[in-house]
């Protein structure tokens, strides 16, 4: 018997009990739909991090003021400064480049309009040890530093900000808290590192900030890249020892600072996104043998109602394997339309997630085909049995079947 | 189609026998039957006689367990299922009682079934199984499925089916069970017309008159050949 003739006949079967064959993908329908959003959100989720990551530069640890307490307020500790700095530099075995920063929310006027951004005030080589690259003009240097200049580079949406491009603006002047800066350069667009928009903030000296903007010596983050080859926690070991001995923390006081590897933050999310697509799986992996279970048990009434078909089929001259193929491509023509459904309903589901979660869940055709080969494996698995009920089916008991 | 006269049917000392619970039924016990080509034989006997397992063997869906069966030159006793299975593609065309035509499908494509399982490209089968119809008067009715035939339209389209592979034998099983008495008659017509024309035909029927519009009549009783006697 040929191919064709036996996909008409299993169509034609199918056609003949839709609704009933809907009912039985519906198993299938949802477990490939899982697959698929679960492989997108694994993809997606991955690749966000993998952005972050690149965004947030190489390997950096954060050191920030730990939390103390007056009249029973919390704020945050003033007693990081520039001596840190300068001692991780000079002990600091580990440590390639410390960079402070002390930033604030400052009100920026350009012409006649008016923004409220965050300036930081660092030293200059941020922009080296960050990764961050100059678009237009240049990063401010350490001679701009030690003379306290009004210089600032801006981040790569300010410009726009002010209707002025990158090139424009530079060797113009904006005012910042009434105080008037020259625009030395414009960094290149940088991304979300997942805390703020750096790309939407101002830089200048970290002197500059501390005696025209600030007004104080305490930084709020020292970024310390350690030396190469070094690990993370070993870096951290030696950070907080040099810190505990320049903020003189006696044994059993706790720290006044903390000492984050940024990195962190963005294992917890991607944690969560495989908890999330482990949870799919399990949802796919149930539903498809939940479907599959449904589907033998419809072949199984399907075998039995069509018993003496299958007797009158083998007494005009259909052999055991003749059968066999008919009746497991029925099966797997039904989980391939729910296959079929199902890689639908996931793509629906994962433009959702993207939409709602802001996660790019892209589906790949990998996990297209992975889908159609799960739903084809379920049916050649799940058919088989009655299938094979089917095919030894004595023909005799079988036309007397009533 | 070969000469009339050589031997289609040689049955040779067959047994069949079955359990039924802790009891041994032994339906056939030693039967031996010629039938010649171009015959036309009616098998006869209460039930329990054995004439259905006659039949069944006869029409290669069950095989004995003892002696020697061959069909058209073949040894078929001691076949394994595909061959059988090809066997009754090829060598046996069933009219039933109860018709057995498929439900859901149209009598051409009922009547193109057995040679789609001889492997017969679409085109030709469709030629020849609107061919067959077409002789069996149902020229009209081709695209019907049998829930809107007549009976004795069905059992019309059930002959063009069985003999639309040409086969050595037309197996009929009470072929007028199920049909009113004038329908009967009509079938029974066109079973005489096929024996005119060549066809050996080997009919299983408790009705003495449908029995003797056949040219001999073998009787079973217990398992063995009580009668076997030819008429004019």
């Amino acid at each position: 018997m040929q191919l064709g003739e036996l996909l008409l006949v299993a169509l034609q079967s199918v056609r003949a009990n839709l609704f009933r064959s809907m009912l039985t993908m519906l198993g299938i329908i949802i477990g490939v739909a899982s697959v698929i959003t679960m492989l997108a959100v694994g993809a997606g989720a991955r690749g966000a991090v993998d952005k972050q990551i690149e965004a947030l530069g190489a390997g950096l640890l954060s050191i920030r003021p730990g939390q103390v307490f007056q009249m029973g307020v919390a704020k945050a500790s003033e007693k990081l400064d520039i001596d840190d700095v300068t001692a991780l530099l000079t002990d600091g075995a580990t440590v390639a480049a410390a960079v402070p920063e002390r930033s604030g929310m400052e009100q920026i006027k350009f012409m006649n309009q008016n923004r409220n951004l965050r300036v930081v005030g660092t030293t200059a080589n941020f922009a080296v040890v960050q990764d961050y690259s100059i678009d237009a003009g240049r990063m401010f240097d350490a001679a701009d530093d030690v003379a306290k200049r009004a210089v600032v580079v801006l981040g790569a949406k300010v410009p726009p900000m002010f209707d002025e491009t990158a090139e424009s603006i530079v060797g113009k002047t904006i005012y910042i808290r009434g105080l008037a800066f020259r625009v030395e350069g414009v960094f290149r667009e940088k991304g979300t590192t997942g805390f703020r928009n750096v790309d939407e903030q101002a830089w200048v000296p970290l002197n500059t900030g501390r005696y025209r903007l600030f007004g104080t010596t305490a930084l709020d983050l020292i970024s310390v890249k350690p030396m190469r080859g070094v690990g993370m926690q070993q870096a951290i070991v030696d950070i907080e020892r040099i810190m505990r001995r320049e903020h003189q923390i006696r044994p059993g006081q706790n720290n006044d600072f903390s000492i984050q590897d940024p990195r962190q933050f963005l294992d917890f999310q991607q944690t969560a996104a495989n908890i999330f697509a482990y949870l799919l799986a399990s949802i796919a992996s149930v539903s498809l043998v939940v479907g599959g279970i449904g589907i033998m048990n419809i072949m199984l009434v399907t075998v039995t109602e069509r018993t003496r078909e299958i007797g009158i089929r083998k007494a005009l001259g259909a052999t055991r394997f003749s059968i066999l193929v008919q009746f497991l491509i029925e099966a797997m023509i039904i989980c391939l339309l729910g296959g079929a459904i199902g890689v639908l309903l996931g793509l629906g589901v994962s433009r959702l997630l993207t939409a709602v979660a802001g996660w790019q869940a892209t589906v790949s055709l990998t996990a297209i085909a992975m889908a159609f080969g799960f739903s084809a494996g379920v049916g050649l698995f799940f058919g088989l049995w009655p299938a094979r009920k089917a095919a030894r089916m004595d023909p005799i008991a079988a036309l007397r079947y009533e | 189609m070969s000469t009339a006269g050589e031997p289609v049917i040689t049955i040779r000392g067959i047994g069949r026998s079955y359990a039924m619970g802790d009891a041994v039924v032994h339906a056939l016990r030693g039967v031996d039957l010629d039938v010649a080509r171009g015959e036309y034989v009616a098998i006869m006997g209460p039930s329990g006689s054995g004439k259905s397992t006659l039949m069944n063997i006869i029409g290669c869906l069950d095989r004995p367990d003892t002696g020697e069966y061959t069909l058209n030159g073949r040894q078929v006793a001691r076949m394994g299922d595909s061959e059988l299975a090809h066997v009754r593609n090829r060598e046996i065309g069933f009219v039933f009682q109860t018709f057995n035509l498929l439900q859901r499908a149209t009598a051409l494509r009922n009547v193109e079934l057995p040679l789609v399982y001889a492997g017969v490209g679409r085109h030709e089968r469709h030629e020849r199984a609107s061919a067959a119809l077409v002789r069996v008067g149902l020229a009209e009715r081709m695209h019907h499925r049998p829930n809107e035939l007549s009976g004795g339209q069905r059992q019309r389209v059930a002959i063009a089916r069985a003999l639309i592979n040409r086969p050595s034998i037309l197996l009929a099983d009470e072929p007028t069970g199920n049909l009113d008495s004038h329908t009967a008659t009509e079938i029974l017509a066109t079973f005489d017309e096929l024996h005119a024309a060549g066809n050996t035909i080997v009919l299983v029927t408790h009705d003495d008159e449908v029995a003797h519009r056949a040219r001999r009549i073998i009787r079973l009783r217990d398992g063995k050949i009580e009668t076997d006697i030819a008429h004019a």
